[in-house]
């Protein structure tokens, strides 16, 4: 907070992304006010209903927004380090892949691909070996945890082969 | 003498053969899962609610009890052996502890944390036991406009009191608040910001967004900081016992730092990290060596480590007897209890008091299994920590996303899961804490309850909040944890708070 008062820090230029988070910021309040403002006053005579609180935290997050702009231009926000973007590309597409195929491939193929992915975007690359390392130790899970603990894991060709 | 005879019903409970293989799976699992880099107690407990699904309310938190201790003491040999603490409370165990395992002395520096914890673990939960019933006592006085204000004094020491920006804090907790709102308002059964999907009439379940925040998060953290060279894994090298000065240099410390962590932990303000750093503080200052600090000095292991440990059992106080988490790993045992319809308070020691103190109870036991499982196992442990970055993650995310498909088998759950991930990651990054999040998510509705009940019954008038004398002090209490840090922070000394960061606990 001290930076705002050092002469030599007050001509950087404002941080773009914090800018950014106190749009998001203004929005979720704005998105709060629009959903909570069609609810019907069922406040009775107490005055205090269901909308009561949702316009609190909106008020909230739009004071919040405010006084993060305010950080931005004085450039409060801490250093942020090098971002590397394609391990994270190549996580979120594993688990978009799980979550499109669960219901479809069943669990252990769905998980043995987010599993080959996850362990891409940490450099491994030989996705030949970890898809089917991946996929076995899925099925193993699958069997200790659907079979002997009873949960309900979706099962698919893989699982059918066996169950 | 009740609590003692409650205490042997609990024990009798906790020790029914099925209730200690539970506490048994749950200790081992828990430190398993707790050794491995970059887990926390949080996280821990978030993945293994999953394997608990299954079981009665009574075993399935025995089991819990036992996954948390476990965590806490996992969590410990990470840090001294790695030097990469997997949470927040262990950072100052890192800081002697790793020091002695590079000096061959790791074998003691695991020894004294484990019987340290121990030690702090057995003292705090007989605490816990004999203070929670008085506890009880005052929150039955208690109307909404004083839960109200208490949960108001959670909020701001969890968000805003400690770290190193209030308004990051704040930003945390009301974006959780603001999740909170979603789904059927409890009290007029309308939807809010559902925007008439069925799927979000429920709500966001809190074990969703912990695992995303905590394990997504950190996973795509980690991926996108790139390759850094592999830590080293310090080998436990000569013997793993303790000489007769390390024992007569430890029995003080770890007294000292269960005396210092327990009520930290017990005040419904915050996290482990406190007392871990008072008594590091502590101990440096007695210490009849100080210049051995920071070159590996038992006492910085001893006293921290039983602090950590003493305040874990000391969070049990506010989220047993006030049904407050002020933890990350609280809420995420307050969503267990809720699975089970169970909601703890005053009311839970009246109703099921069999299960509370069975749960009290197994946490003794609990704390017994680990020093007899720890110390022969350390070589399995220590096998642990050298599972390579790639399938370590892999494998975390396997089992994250295995705890969503297992509550809920849906595309959609698994999208909330995906896009918290990502919520979880930009706030890493930006340095926004995470805790806050999952604290205002549970707590909000809590909070909202109170807050309308107190209001309904004033019918309408604001006034009536502060003008009971026990809702005044707790409000003005968080008055001051929000506005003192801001001045200090202002004044530019806020490292101090930064440094007690409840970032992750």
């Amino acid at each position: 907070m001290t930076k705002g008062l050092n002469p030599s820090t007050t001509t950087r230029r404002p941080d773009r992304a914090a800018l950014f988070i106190a749009a998001v910021l203004a929005a979720i309040a704005g998105l709060i006010f629009w959903d909570v403002s069609r609810l019907s006053g069922a406040a009775g005579y107490s005055q205090v209903g269901p909308t009561t609180v949702p316009y609190a935290i909106a008020c909230c997050l739009a004071g919040l927004a405010v006084w993060t702009v305010f950080a931005a231009f004085r450039n409060d926000f801490p250093e942020r380090e090098h971002q590397e973007i394609s391990p994270v590309i190549w996580i979120v597409a594993g688990l978009a892949a799980q979550m499109l195929l669960l219901n479809v491939a069943g669990f252990s193929i769905a998980t043995g691909i987010l599993f080959a992915l996850t362990a891409r975007g940490f450099g491994k690359r030989k996705l030949w070996f970890s898809l089917p390392v991946g996929i076995a130790l899925c099925f193993a899970v699958w069997v200790i945890f659907a079979k002997l603990l009873q949960l309900s894991l979706p099962a698919g060709p893989l699982e059918h082969l066996f169950f | 003498m009740a609590t003692f005879e409650f205490l042997l019903q609990g024990l009798w409970v906790a020790a029914q053969p099925m209730n200690l293989l539970y506490a048994l799976i749950g200790v081992t699992l828990g430190t398993a899962v707790g050794v491995l880099p970059g887990i926390g107690p949080a996280l821990t407990v978030a993945l293994l609610l999953p394997v608990t699904y299954q079981l009665d309310p009574a075993g399935s938190l025995i089991m819990f009890a036992g996954i948390y201790y476990g965590g806490m003491y996992g969590g410990s040999t990470t840090s001294i052996l790695l030097n990469t603490p997997g949470e927040s409370a262990s950072i100052v165990t890192a800081l002697e502890g790793n020091k002695m395992a590079r000096a061959g002395r790791g074998g003691p520096a695991l020894a004294t944390a484990a019987i340290g914890s121990f030690v702090a673990g057995l003292i705090a939960t007989l605490g816990l036991a004999f203070i929670a019933p008085y506890i009880v006592k005052l929150a039955l006085v208690f109307g909404p406009r004083e839960y109200f204000a208490l949960m108001v004094l959670a909020f701001v020491t969890v968000s805003s009191a400690f770290g190193d920006s209030t308004l990051r804090g704040l930003t945390a907790l009301f974006v959780g608040l603001a999740l909170s709102v979603v789904g059927i308002d409890q009290l007029t059964g309308q939807a809010r910001l559902s925007f008439g999907v069925p799927e979000l009439l429920d709500g966001i379940e809190v074990t969703t967004l912990a695992v995303a925040m905590f394990a997504i998060g950190e996973t795509l953290f980690i991926a996108a900081q790139g390759e850094k060279g592999p830590d080293k894994v310090e080998a436990v090298r000569g013997s793993i016992w303790m000489s007769k000065l390390d024992w007569a240099r430890s029995w003080k410390p770890w007294l000292r730092g269960t005396f210092i962590g327990f009520p930290i932990g017990a005040m419904p303000a915050g996290g482990a990290e406190i007392g871990t750093f008072l008594s590091y503080a502590a101990e440096k200052r007695l210490a009849k060596h100080p210049e051995e600090f920071g070159h590996g000095a038992i006492e910085g292991v001893a006293g921290p480590e039983a602090a950590n440990n003493a305040s874990a059992a000391g969070t049990l106080v506010p989220l047993l007897t006030l049904g407050l988490p002020t933890t990350a790993t609280a809420a995420i045992m307050l969503a267990g209890f809720q699975q089970y319809g169970l909601q703890p308070g005053p009311l839970l020691f009246a109703t099921n008091p069999q299960l509370v103190w069975g749960l009290i109870a197994s946490l003794l036991i609990a704390n017994f299994m680990l020093l007899v499982l720890n110390l022969p196992l350390i070589g399995l442990w220590v096998k642990l920590l050298t599972i390579p970055k790639p399938w370590l993650y892999a494998g975390i995310l396997m089992f994250a996303t295995l705890g969503t498909i297992g509550a809920n088998p849906s595309v959609y759950e698994l999208g909330m899961l995906l896009a918290f991930g990502l919520l979880g990651y930009a706030m890493r990054v930006f340095g926004y804490p995470i805790a806050p999040v999952v604290v205002g998510l549970i707590l909000g509705p809590l909070a909202e309850q109170q807050l309308r009940r107190a209001l309904a019954i004033s019918q309408g008038d604001v006034s009536v909040l502060f003008t009971s004398p026990i809702a005044a002090v707790l409000l003005v209490i968080a008055a001051a944890a929000l506005i003192i840090p801001l001045i200090l922070r202002a004044r530019g000394r806020g490292e101090v708070l930064a440094q007690l960061a409840a970032n992750e606990d």
